[in-house]
């Protein structure tokens, strides 16, 4: 789930208020745009673009890696569908409030097809100084300034935090993947880890988390065997038990998708996990000057 | 949402599930003329929680006279946090086991997921925790639907009943699942009667919030959520608004920003008053949002985090400040703001209100927390 400037992307509802809006400042940021969809529209330009009737008439005229959608929640299942029809190999759905019986279907219909899913209910991919799709701030410099961390939130507020805190203690992004808040989603914490970990240009990784489901504790699982260092914040911890904090994702049900239980899984696995997002960057400082010593004391051996 | 178990069970019988003769009832009395007309009964309180016989809430009446007094007894009782208001009386059914099913929303598999237990009766964490031997679960293609041959070959060997059916009445359940856009539809206990027939004798069902919007005829059958006042008047407005007990306000965009407020408010020695995020479509209504944290007295202190993502702080703060401006509360405020349109807001806080925004969101909190520590000090 990695892209890189050379991602065409089509933008699904891209005459929409905010199709409109955020398409434009994806195009300005270098992300290869080719175009967008509207059935109602079809043949015509907007911002300069070709507008095609589906995702399935734009792969027939041009070369199309991702799909990003603004689509209200319950065109979502069929607007997915078309784009995986049409062969396009990776869909961020930003939509919130998509029905969970609609994302089991299309995430079932992706698995067959071997298409990557990112979201739904998320803000989107940015590799920082590339390319971005979604609605992520990935043009300001202060929150995404070019550099090593890779950065994997559920939440885009909260993964835009701790971006900023990480760039404002000197360090920079590498790409950053939000996953999404719902319950049920295409791409998991541990998908996104394993990513990250692969990733040349990701040295070490913020692992933001929330309370509510195992994704974290699976997650933990997978640093275990890293070299890269991890850092994380789980929010939540204040929330009260059996309430639903916003994201659909966030609820607590007895000791399952607890803050503790997700902290004691991440320390067992090595990753240092801080109290507030603020204290993420120290912990990989440290982390990656440790290694740096160790890497330059065998060299020398 | 939540059903009561007496609006969850039409959704199974439209589906050719069979449920016992009952009637609705809000006074003894109609609980004993229901009890008249189907004869040994139960006595069952409606409240959209489990562990209601435990509680006490769940009696069999032999005769109406017993229907009346157990329905005197039970309505009115409180069951975690619940106020009984209605009573479902039910006819008795000659038990000869007792099954557990249900389909959920599964996030590992990522797909519904349908489980069977031919140990019923009992709460399900507990037997997937203490017999997980006894829980057979399957997941189900959500784009083909359920298909018997494979449900019955995955059954355990040993069924109490005929494998046809079981499988029979699982199809049924998956349809009633589907049907309803549920996160969970659950039959605890499923019963096998003395003269061989299933039959649900009770019935859990969560409806998918994201789906009320196409499933409304339903939805008009849930529990709605119990909020306060102001909490109602957060939901009129569009907002996901809860009341806390603390002094420091949050007003936060973004559920995981205003989650991770609430824990440093906590982390550094405080306690936040509320919940309340307004990112997504809401980030626009920064005002009625702040009217709705300072219309708590017991609020001290107001912290400000915005971190713009799809959401502008531009906007948010313009809100915040006009907000400000025209109530002029009588509290310390104090803001952080970063992300999209920072360089906008952050020149409004300081020329509008004479502040300065901290540009560590540990700081401004840390400040938050000492100013309300300060004022509930004060009064």
């Amino acid at each position: 789930m990695i892209i890189d400037r050379s991602t065409g992307v089509l933008v699904m509802g891209i005459t929409g208020k905010q199709g409109t809006f955020w398409a434009e400042k994806m195009r300005d940021y270098g992300t290869q745009i080719v175009g967008g969809t509207n059935p109602k529209r079809a043949g015509e330009r907007h911002l300069d673009l070709p507008v095609w009737a589906s995702a399935k008439d734009a792969t027939g005229a041009r070369k199309i890696d991702a799909a990003v959608l603004f689509i209200p929640p319950f065109g979502v299942k069929d607007a997915v569908l078309d784009a995986i029809d049409a062969g396009i190999g990776k869909i961020v759905c930003l939509t919130e409030h998509v029905p969970v019986h609609d994302t089991m279907y299309v995430l079932a219909a992706a698995r067959e097809r071997g298409v990557r899913i990112v979201g739904p209910n998320t803000a989107g991919l940015v590799t920082a100084g590339q390319t971005f799709v979604g609605f992520m701030p990935a043009f300001n410099p202060r929150v995404f300034r070019p550099g090593d961390i890779g950065v994997v939130s559920r939440s885009g507020s909260l993964g835009t935090l701790v971006c900023l805190n990480l760039v404002q203690a000197g360090l920079g992004i590498s790409s950053f993947v939000g996953i999404g808040g719902d319950p049920i989603i295409g791409t998991t914490t541990r998908d996104a880890l394993e990513a990250l970990d692969r990733d040349p240009n990701t040295k070490a990784v913020a692992l933001v988390g929330e309370i509510g489901g195992t994704m974290e504790e699976s997650a933990a699982e997978y640093a275990a065997g890293m070299t890269k260092p991890v850092a994380a914040f789980i929010a939540g911890a204040a929330s009260p038990p059996g309430k639903k904090m916003g994201h659909a994702g966030a609820i607590v049900m007895g000791k399952k998708g607890s803050y503790a239980g997700k902290k004691a899984a991440l320390e067992a696995a090595g990753v240092i996990v801080s109290p507030t997002p603020n204290g993420i960057p120290d912990v990989l400082k440290a982390a990656l000057a440790r290694q740096q010593r160790v890497g330059t004391t065998s060299a020398q051996r | 949402m939540d059903f009561e178990e007496h609006a969850a069970k039409p959704v199974l019988r439209a589906a050719g599930i069979a449920t016992p003769d009952s009637g609705l009832a809000t006074t003894p009395e109609a609980a004993a003329e229901i009890a008249q007309r189907i004869g040994p009964c139960v006595v069952k309180a409606q409240v959209p929680t489990g562990k209601r016989g435990k509680a006490g809430g769940i009696k069999l009446a032999a005769n109406a006279d017993e229907a009346r007094a157990h329905a005197a007894s039970i309505l009115g009782m409180s069951i975690a946090g619940h106020v009984v208001g209605r009573v479902l009386v039910e006819a008795q059914v000659p038990i000869a086991t007792e099954m557990y099913a249900a389909v959920l929303n599964d996030p590992v598999s990522k797909g519904p997921l349908l489980l069977f237990s031919a140990e019923g009766g009992m709460d399900i964490e507990e037997l997937a925790a203490t017999r997980p031997d006894a829980l057979t679960s399957i997941p189900i293609d959500i784009r083909h639907g359920f298909k018997s041959t494979e449900v019955a070959a995955r059954l355990p060997d040993e069924l109490p009943c005929p494998r046809d059916q079981l499988v029979a009445l699982l199809g049924q359940l998956y349809q009633a699942y589907a049907a309803s856009d549920a996160e969970l539809l659950e039959i605890n206990p499923l019963v096998l009667t003395k003269d061989g027939r299933l039959v649900a004798l009770d019935c859990k069902l969560t409806l998918d919030d994201s789906a009320i919007p196409r499933r409304q005829d339903l939805a008009a059958y849930g529990t709605p959520d119990k909020v306060t006042a102001l909490e109602a008047r957060g939901k009129e407005l569009g907002l996901k608004f809860i009341e806390l007990e603390g002094q420091v306000g949050v007003l936060a965009n973004g559920a995981g920003l205003t989650m991770t407020t609430m824990d440093a408010v906590r982390h550094f020695g405080g306690a936040p008053s509320n919940f309340l995020e307004i990112g997504g479509e809401s980030y626009t209504k920064a005002k009625p949002a702040l009217e709705l944290v300072l219309s708590n007295p017991e609020v001290k202190a107001l912290l400000v985090n915005f971190c713009g993502a799809f959401a502008r702080t531009d906007v948010m703060a313009e809100g915040v400040i006009s907000a400000w401006s025209e109530l002029k509360p009588d509290l310390p405020i104090f803001f952080t703001i970063h992300g999209t349109g920072e360089d906008e807001a952050i020149a409004m806080v300081r020329e509008r209100l004479g502040i300065e925004p901290y540009d560590l969101m540990d700081d401004a909190v840390k400040a938050a927390v000492a100013a309300a520590n300060k004022g509930s000090a004060r009064t």
